[in-house]
């Protein structure tokens, strides 16, 4: 292992590209420290936003309508205003209210900026899922949830087995079209100083001076991630396509 | 699905119970894979909310004046001169990406259907390493890798920040106009093709004549949903040091240094930006409705 390792110093003294990320072991922890960032909060977002869809297409069938309209608004919001105005909004709006007084006397946010990454991007993809969700669940006729009553299904139960799995089915293109989406958003993460790969890799390039090698080996590195969540995501959604209604 | 003895029909279904909305949500999946992003929808309720937004804001703001401060709408219209080149600047880079990006995307729509394999092949890899990669991945990519001046016969021609912005911000949408090309020249019916065949028409002149002029009109509403996404994306130049609108009301804020501003300043922003948006996507959905009846 430490011979491909030095392979790599060997490459930057014969033909001065300077991969430090290899030859270099704190740089090397430091990118993949990075790497494991993005892919955790990309995983981590996928999952909060798929929950938030699947709670909010529910909470949009609800009998009360001030329900339907605090999910009606929630999706206005986050559909038409850019990521990145949310992001800003939720750290620098939100987070300086919620602030702690430690011991030192000093303020301090009670939630980091990791956690608004988290708490933004989920809510703003979860916005288009809650959408995404609920076409899925109009398609579903009334005949098949009168079929479920009869059976004794409860409300809840008939979401849950008969409703939602066959609304999963129909929108898992539209849903892979957003994921897809999210983790490329969340390079955002960026801006509030969250340590993800592009984070990482401009403090790597600004200690030592090799823009143009990290510039690539970051846009490879996101065209492999996401190039395999499309087609992990393509191939499932092959697998489990409901017949006649692709396009 | 079982095979039936007339064989497998690519609309034959065993769950025909499913109501329209299912073909309708796989349409819209289609369409937006292939724009390559999502479908603005404004309406006038948007407009209302954030004007309401930035009434409160004002409010809010009026509230923590001190005494021998001007008032906030004051300090609004003294820096709305600055705030709006700052606008301008937006809108500037996003037509010249958008043109930049379409003038390649074209071409490389088109070698994405040509009957050569490596050109098919290479326009492929090309558009989809664009696609998949982040936006301001490409960003950093060109802010950082381009130089700051090139020199061409001894004259030197510097290269500003916002230029290499725009170059960085045309990427993606070269890609993304290239996979809408090659959506639209297949979803011609290949009958046209054929009966190009039958009347002597070379495969160039089909393309230019008779397939092209039928593609436009499927392109442009993604073409339009895609100008309006890109000019929202302009505010993230501002992490790379461009002095757009964003990066403006960032430095006014700091100047007047007076607290409860915030909330005012960036929906007053978010405004100028639905003013702009709002017409296109408008029109995009209109354009869309009226090309519909002849899919």
């Amino acid at each position: 292992m430490e011979s491909f390792w030095s392979w790599f110093r060997w490459l930057h003294d014969a033909t001065g590209i300077n991969l430090t990320i290899f030859y270099d072991s704190f740089d090397r922890g430091r990118f993949a420290s990075g790497f494991w960032m993005t892919v955790k909060l990309s995983a981590v977002c996928i999952v909060l936003s798929v929950l938030i869809g699947i709670v909010g297409a529910w909470l949009q069938r609800s009998r009360l309508r001030v329900t339907r309209r605090v999910v009606h608004w929630y999706i206005q919001f986050f559909r038409n205003t850019p990521p990145l105005v949310q992001l800003y909004f939720f750290y620098f709006g939100v987070g300086s209210l919620l602030t702690t007084t430690a011991a030192s006397g000093a303020n301090v946010p009670m939630v980091s900026n990791v956690a608004w990454a988290i708490v933004s991007l989920s809510f703003f993809a979860g916005a288009f899922n809650v959408e995404i969700f609920r076409s899925g669940i109009e398609a579903v006729p009334q005949t098949t949830i009168e079929a479920a009553e009869s059976l004794g299904f409860s409300r809840l139960r008939t979401y849950l087995f008969i409703v939602f799995p066959l609304a999963f089915r129909i929108s898992l293109p539209a849903l892979n079209n957003n994921l897809v989406n999210l983790v490329k958003t969340t390079t955002l993460a960026y801006a509030i100083a969250v340590p993800e790969m592009l984070y990482v890799s401009s403090q790597i390039w600004s200690d030592e001076l090799n823009v143009p090698e990290m510039m690539n080996v970051l846009l490879f590195c996101y065209f492999a991630l996401v190039g395999l969540l499309v087609y992990v995501m393509h191939r499932w959604e092959r697998a489990i396509r409901v017949p006649g209604f692709g396009v | 699905m079982s095979r039936r003895w007339y064989g497998p029909l690519p609309q034959a279904t065993d769950l025909a119970v499913l109501l329209p909305s299912a073909s309708r949500i796989a349409q819209t999946a289609a369409a937006e894979r292939i724009a390559g992003a999502f479908r603005l929808r404004l309406r006038p309720a948007h407009g209302v909310a954030l004007l309401a937004l930035f009434i409160l804001g004002c409010g809010l703001a009026q509230a923590q004046v001190q005494p021998g401060q001007p008032s906030i709408l004051a300090t609004l219209w003294k820096w709305t001169p600055v705030l709006l080149r700052g606008f301008v600047f937006n809108l500037v880079i996003s037509a010249v990406a958008m043109a930049a990006g379409t003038i390649v995307g074209l071409f490389l729509g088109f070698a994405q259907i040509s009957l050569l394999l490596p050109v098919r092949k290479g326009a492929w890899l090309t558009t989809h390493f664009f696609r998949n990669a982040p936006w301001l991945v490409l960003l950093f990519y060109c802010m950082f890798l381009l130089p700051f001046q090139v020199t061409i016969f001894g004259v030197t021609i510097p290269i500003p920040d916002w230029i290499k912005a725009t170059l960085g911000l045309s990427l993606p949408v070269m890609a993304n106009v290239s996979e809408i090309v090659r959506g639209a020249i297949q979803s011609i019916p290949t009958a046209q093709w054929e009966s190009a065949a039958s009347l002597a028409f070379n495969r160039r002149q089909t393309l230019w004549m008779i397939i092209f002029p039928q593609c436009i009109k499927r392109m442009l509403p993604p073409w339009m949903n895609l100008y309006a996404i890109l000019t929202m994306a302009t505010v993230l130049t501002s992490i790379v040091g461009v002095n757009e609108m964003m990066s403006l009301t960032r430095q006014a804020l700091s100047a007047e240094n007076r607290s409860g501003l915030l909330l005012a300043f960036y929906s007053y922003v978010l405004f100028w930006f639905f003013l702009y948006c709002y017409p296109i996507a408008r029109w995009t959905v209109r354009l869309e409705a009226r090309y519909a009846v002849n899919h």
